[in-house]
């Protein structure tokens, strides 16, 4: 395909979908909605992870960690200091800044497992820290913090008649700003930097990248995008909390939505995302009387598309796509170098 | 003194257990160089068998080994089964695997035998000996005793037996195993199934040390066993049991003598790892891997 019709193709359907999105709240009921809108916000935090684990070669299991410090800096400034949730987020942005680039800095010491490993610590210290620290904003001395809801403002009336729409709107919005922020960032030169690091880090220091920087700068952007993706939790779902499940799974599940939608593309994690979210839901479903199942099955789903799709979701329709157009470079996608 | 001495031993009793976690961790790495998230769920999950048999009547230590050698079959087929067809793929791919695994183990576990506490009985009998003011727990001597025999019975098998041979092999270049005909496949299946026996032993040492046998027992373990295998180094079985003991000393340690740390112990073993591996980017006995330009 041209270079030109191929910009058309991908504007014509990213048209069609945005017009898709923004039609949701208006077709579907509350529960449908806040489940597009938790599709939303792990969309952010898979996005920034991609940053990090597909094209830096960086893998981190603790991002639920950042997600947190997101939700709780949100909700206690909301509930404890009487802030608006939108000038919140530029707080949050340079909170996660500093966080990541603080976590950066020993990471650069270590490659893949040990990486993986040191990060699963975070995930797993971060539920203590904030029953230390943050319990005294919570209800009855929990963790759990309830800030006031988020309500539609007057001039939304023309195309809101429900607070759980705007704030669906409100999440599209920051999650779109952040997608083609995060689309430019790796196109142009410091997502090249990006993957030269991660493909081959001696290389790209003879290079003249500075590997370092380049290294710490992915942990800060994309825990800053955990972060956000945090704070639009609270946005939707009116609550901060952080048990140790649940900043567990939550971390692997933005790991597994990069690798459903596929690694290393730009539109890959939302796609993942949006399946992590909808198959949980799917699979709670599937099996009404038995609800402790739900996770099986869902990790039955995963290991299954796996098998079909090991380049995810994204990378088989790229194979596909390729077949259709050109024949003979039916070649499998190169899979990113993780070592 | 003496508080000291007892916090130290019961550092020693954890370590124990999350040595003989990150030993089979360890295990499965160096055989395959997969890092298995499933490992704590299997062991749960075998953990609850044990459970299922003491409970219809059958002696602890008769279910353990039961349980062990279900383990030891279990882990066989679902390595057959499960990893085997993504071996080849991307890292990646294997971790959400074992991943997916992580998941549906631990409900399943949840679905067979129900969610609620259940008191597993320990291996070892009450009581102990008492030194000055410091209690010797039989269950102590036998915990650290079980982790020397299995120490010294992974160390015969790996280094003084054809079959270790042939794990070793695969494990440091599976095509040249290939060719001077060792099977592989078979290696791995058999390194899948020793850890999962070690977890379910694991667990059925942990367990009766903790409140009740829960769907999330296992969880904190693989925490700590994670952090004492990458203290001694993901490659090396001595770095996993002197990890899995530094790690334990150092809770122990944190709990009784750092009054800023209550309920946040955890941060010991992390600190610990980072300082460590900020100095020796292997752990303490891992090897360095030599990459070419």
């Amino acid at each position: 395909m041209a270079r030109s019709t191929m910009f058309f193709t991908r504007l014509g359907i990213s048209v069609v979908v945005l017009a898709g999105l923004l039609y949701v709240p208006q077709y579907f009921g509350t529960t449908e909605t806040q489940l597009w809108s938790q599709a939303i916000y792990y969309s952010l935090a898979a996005i920034g992870l991609n940053l990090l684990t597909g094209y830096n070669g960086q893998v981190s299991i603790g991002h639920g960690a950042f997600f947190g410090l997101g939700a709780y800096t949100t909700a206690i400034l909301m509930e404890n200091n009487g802030w608006q949730f939108l000038p919140t987020l530029p707080v949050v942005i340079v909170i996660a800044l500093a966080a990541g680039a603080a976590f950066g800095f020993p990471a650069l010491r270590l490659k893949g497992l040990y990486l993986a490993l040191i990060t699963l610590g975070i995930a797993a210290l971060f539920p203590d820290l904030v029953n230390r620290f943050a319990s005294k904003y919570g209800t009855a001395g929990t963790s759990l913090i309830q800030p006031p809801a988020v309500v539609a403002p007057s001039w939304a009336d023309s195309f809101t008649d429900f607070d759980d729409q705007y704030r669906y709107y409100m999440a599209l919005f920051i999650g779109v700003v952040m997608l083609v922020l995060a689309a430019n960032l790796v196109r142009g030169r410091f997502g090249r930097a990006l993957v030269a690091v991660r493909d081959h880090e001696s290389a790209a220091s003879i290079l003249g990248i500075d590997v370092a920087r380049v290294k710490v700068s992915a942990f800060a952007i994309s825990s800053a995008y955990a972060a956000v993706a945090g704070s639009v939790s609270v946005l939707i779902e009116g609550s901060a909390n952080a048990g140790k499940v649940e900043v567990f799974r939550q971390s692997i599940l933005f790991l597994a939505a990069i690798v459903i939608g596929g690694v290393a593309t730009v539109i890959g994690p939302v796609v993942g995302a949006f399946v992590v979210v909808f198959g949980q839901d799917f699979a709670e479903d599937l099996i009404d009387d038995k609800p402790e199942l739900a996770p099986a099955t869902f990790g039955i789903l995963l290991i299954l598309l796996m098998y079909v799709l090991p380049d995810g979701i994204i990378g088989g329709a790229r194979r596909l796509l390729r077949r259709l157009t050109d024949r003979s470079a039916a070649e499998p996608a190169p899979t990113p170098r993780t070592t | 003194m003496t508080l000291f001495l007892q916090q130290l031993m019961n550092g020693i009793g954890n370590g124990v257990i999350y040595a003989s976690v990150a030993l089979a961790l360890v295990l499965i790495y160096r055989t395959t160089g997969i890092l298995n998230f499933a490992q704590g769920e299997m062991a749960l999950f075998a953990t609850y068998c044990t459970w299922k048999l003491s409970d219809e009547g059958v002696g602890i230590v008769a279910a353990i080994a039961i349980s062990m050698v279900f383990a030891f079959v279990t882990g066989a087929v679902v390595e057959r089964v499960l990893i085997r067809p993504v071996e080849r793929a991307s890292p990646f791919v294997i971790l959400i695997v074992t991943i997916g695994m992580f998941l549906a183990v631990n409900s399943l576990a949840v679905t067979i035998f129900g969610d609620d506490e259940k008191q597993l009985p320990s291996a070892f009998a009450d009581g102990g000996w008492s030194v000055g003011d410091v209690s010797i727990t039989y269950e102590f001597v036998g915990l650290v005793l079980v982790l020397v025999a299995e120490c010294v019975l992974l160390f015969l098998l790996l280094q003084r037996t054809k079959l270790g041979l042939g794990l070793r092999a695969v494990a440091s270049n599976a095509e040249s195993a290939r060719l001077v005909g060792i099977s592989s496949g078979t290696m791995l299946m058999f390194g899948w199934a020793i850890a999962a026996a070690l977890g379910a032993l694991g667990g059925a040492m942990y367990v009766p040390t903790t409140p009740a046998l829960t769907a999330g027992s296992m969880q904190a373990v693989l925490v700590y066993a994670l952090a004492g295998a990458t203290l001694g180094g993901f490659d090396s079985p001595v770095g996993a049991v002197a990890g899995g003991l530094v790690v334990g000393v150092g809770e122990a340690m944190a709990i009784q003598y750092i009054e800023p740390l209550h309920d946040i112990e955890l941060v010991v073993p992390f600190a610990l790892i980072g300082i460590v591996l900020l100095f020796k980017p292997t752990g303490l006995f891992g090897r360095n891997v030599v990459e070419r330009v």
